[in-house]
């Protein structure tokens, strides 16, 4: 019989601590795919952050460091510079590349650094259990802002991808969202036009994923891709912010 | 080779260049910048790679990332920049990364100043990030020395698999002296490094660097085998030197430069009569505690002479146990102690003791 369906040789076969409906999964899964089907897995080298992915080291099949809070970018800088010649990523919540690692961020699109980031934005610190995030849109309830996040007291939500498309040395920048069958589709195009540009040797390349958090949005899984859908990609527009094609 | 003059950061790079290393990863900071600056210089013809970080945070990351990947790699810094450091120093020693820091210490607290100064001593032996962890401290008195240690400092980072420190007061950063590049032999067998994180080339399993156990009887385990390899380094790496300790009727102690000073005054009491010992730690930690076994009858009591309000004091109780009364002298803030304030110091504590 042919076969229809295999699990990607990208990730182990360790079940995901992930809570039911948690999009997390299907973005591992993503990234994992690109790398078998660009053929670098044996080559790869990624940075898991601090927060729910914590454990991506033990998910991801290829070799992996584990970084402290918001540094992911700075270790991954370290291990790029000894081995320019492997595939070098990241993977980030919101909490840790747009608030605690937000120096490490601009600063390795700022040199260009060769790398890819997968940035999943689900507006909250997942882990910690619902805290408010820069991400967090207005209005949102989170622990830290129990009436919902106003202006007054927190500004408005960082859009961190249209900050770092406005630095040269980011090459490829997107934003995605796997809240549909045809955006999971379309974010797998993106990862793996990133992960092409780190290959092309063009700079860095960033990918934001727009995910949900069930557990700390109070939602059932389905309620909260409508909720990302509804309240998420107004504020965020989804889309290419910079390829390296529109480069002079 | 010939003795060449050197200043001190200049010679710590030439030693870290010729020691292996080949990565550097800092942010400016007096009074150590001529480190990173000779490094960006020498680094790249030696087939490496320099990188000024966005910040301390940034570059000890950096070094992280490197020495999790294979890298024999390097970072130096100064006590803010130190304090900054720590998270990520934290991170390597509970991932079993090698690397070697230097800390040009300058006085403090806060924003201190960019004297030479030795407060940093608590820093650096008690650890200033979280957790249950050591680093090997070396604390050289002389250029000389210093670059004879830099090899010892990246094979006992290698062997171990962990961070080591060579801590140096601004006097060792700054200081111009004759050096010489000796061929040394490393003390230890290095094995591979099998567990660096290189891509697995779909060979083998993947390697992780990682300092988290979220199950409490992991992470004990984890913390016993650190621990046992503390132990082993205690046992076999701490260094010292000792002077003039037969009929001493005083003991005092000193690292870095302030042995220097130290050791002047010592002989102009000696000139009159007065005999006192030194014992000098060339590591901090471990502190060489077998030294004051060799401490004779004839003393009195340990005096702690230190570039700071008073922290290794609190070893020379420890080692003491109760042994010996233990006194102290320092100046701080960047104030050199002066073999004349020493004297005084030790004729009021002999007088006393009369
Ligand atoms: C230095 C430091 N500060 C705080 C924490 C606690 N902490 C763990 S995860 C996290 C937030 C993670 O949120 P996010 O990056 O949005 O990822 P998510 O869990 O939502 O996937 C925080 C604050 C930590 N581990 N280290
Ligand atoms: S807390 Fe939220 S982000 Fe974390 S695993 Fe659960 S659903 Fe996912």
């Amino acid at each position: 019989m042919a076969v229809v369906f295999q699990k990607t040789k990208g990730l182990t076969d360790k079940q995901t601590h992930y809570c039911p409906g948690c999009t997390h999964g299907i973005i591992h899964r993503l990234v994992a795919e690109v790398l078998e089907e660009l053929g670098v897995l044996g080559e790869a080298i990624g940075v898991a952050p601090v927060g729910c992915s914590v454990l991506a080291y033990e998910y991801f099949n290829c070799d992996m460091q584990e970084a402290s809070h918001g540094r992911a970018p700075a270790v991954a800088t370290g291990i790029k510079r000894v081995h320019p010649d492997k595939v070098v990523f990241t993977y980030q919540g919101d909490g840790d590349l747009a608030s605690i690692g937000t120096a490490e961020i601009v600063h390795v699109a700022h040199r260009g650094e060769k790398i890819t980031t997968i940035f999943v934005n689900n507006a909250i610190y997942g882990m910690t259990g619902g805290q408010m995030a820069p991400t967090t849109l207005i209005g949102q309830r989170a622990t830290t802002a129990p009436l919902g996040r106003t202006v007054e007291h927190s500004g408005m939500p960082l859009r961190v991808s249209e900050m770092l498309a406005t630095i040269n040395g980011a090459a490829y920048v997107e934003r995605v969202a796997v809240n549909t069958p045809a955006n999971v589709r379309k974010a797998k195009k993106a990862i793996k036009n990133a992960f092409q540009c780190q290959l092309d040797g063009k700079g860095f390349s960033i990918i934001e994923v727009l995910s949900t958090c069930p557990t700390n949005w109070g939602m059932t899984p389905i309620d909260a891709l409508k909720w990302l859908e509804n309240n998420m990609i107004p504020y965020y527009p989804i889309g290419n912010l910079r390829t390296p094609e529109v480069e002079e | 080779m010939a003795k060449i003059l050197m200043k001190g950061n200049e010679a710590i790079g030439a030693a870290a260049i010729k020691a292996g290393c080949k990565y550097f990863f800092g942010y400016p900071i007096t009074p150590q910048n001529e480190l990173p600056e000779y490094m960006s210089r020498e680094l790249p013809k030696a087939g490496g790679v320099f990188l000024q970080a966005e910040s301390e945070v940034a570059a000890i990351n950096m070094v992280y990332g490197a020495s999790g990947a294979g890298a024999r790699v390097m970072t130096s810094s100064s006590s803010p920049g130190i304090a900054l450091k720590q998270e990520g120093i934290t991170y390597i020693a509970g991932a079993e990364l090698p690397c070697v820091i230097v800390n040009i210490v300058r006085g403090g607290p806060g924003l201190g100043g960019i004297q030479p100064a030795q407060s940093d001593y608590n820093q650096v032996t008690r650890g200033g990030g979280n957790g249950d962890y050591k680093l090997l401290v070396y604390a050289p008195a002389n250029l000389q020395e210093m670059v004879d240690l830099m090899q010892e400092a990246f094979d006992a980072a290698d062997y171990y698999r962990t961070p080591v420190m060579m801590v140096g007061d601004g006097m060792i950063g700054q200081i111009m002296e004759p050096v010489e590049f000796k061929e040394s032999v490393s003390r230890f067998e290095l094995p591979e490094k099998d567990w660096a994180t290189v891509g697995t080339g779909n060979k083998r399993k993947p390697n992780i660097a990682n300092s988290l156990f979220l199950d409490p009887a992991e992470l004990e385990k984890h913390n016993v085998k650190l621990q046992e390899k503390y132990a082993t380094i205690k046992a076999n790496e701490a260094r010292y030197e000792t002077y003039n300790l037969e009929n001493a009727q005083l003991v005092a102690v000193a690292y870095g430069t302030t042995s220097r000073i130290l050791r002047n005054a010592i002989n102009e009491l000696k000139e009159k009569g007065i005999e006192v010992g030194m014992i000098r730690p060339i590591t901090l930690w471990p502190f060489p505690e077998e030294a004051f076994d060799q401490i004779p009858a004839s003393c009195k009591g340990l005096l702690s002479v230190e570039m700071s309000m008073g922290q290794m004091v609190d070893d020379l109780k420890i080692v003491s146990n109760g042994r010996w009364p233990v006194y102290f002298y320092g100046r701080s803030g960047g104030m050199i102690p002066t073999p004349a304030g020493i004297i005084g110091k030790i004729e009021e504590l002999i007088g006393g003791a009369k």
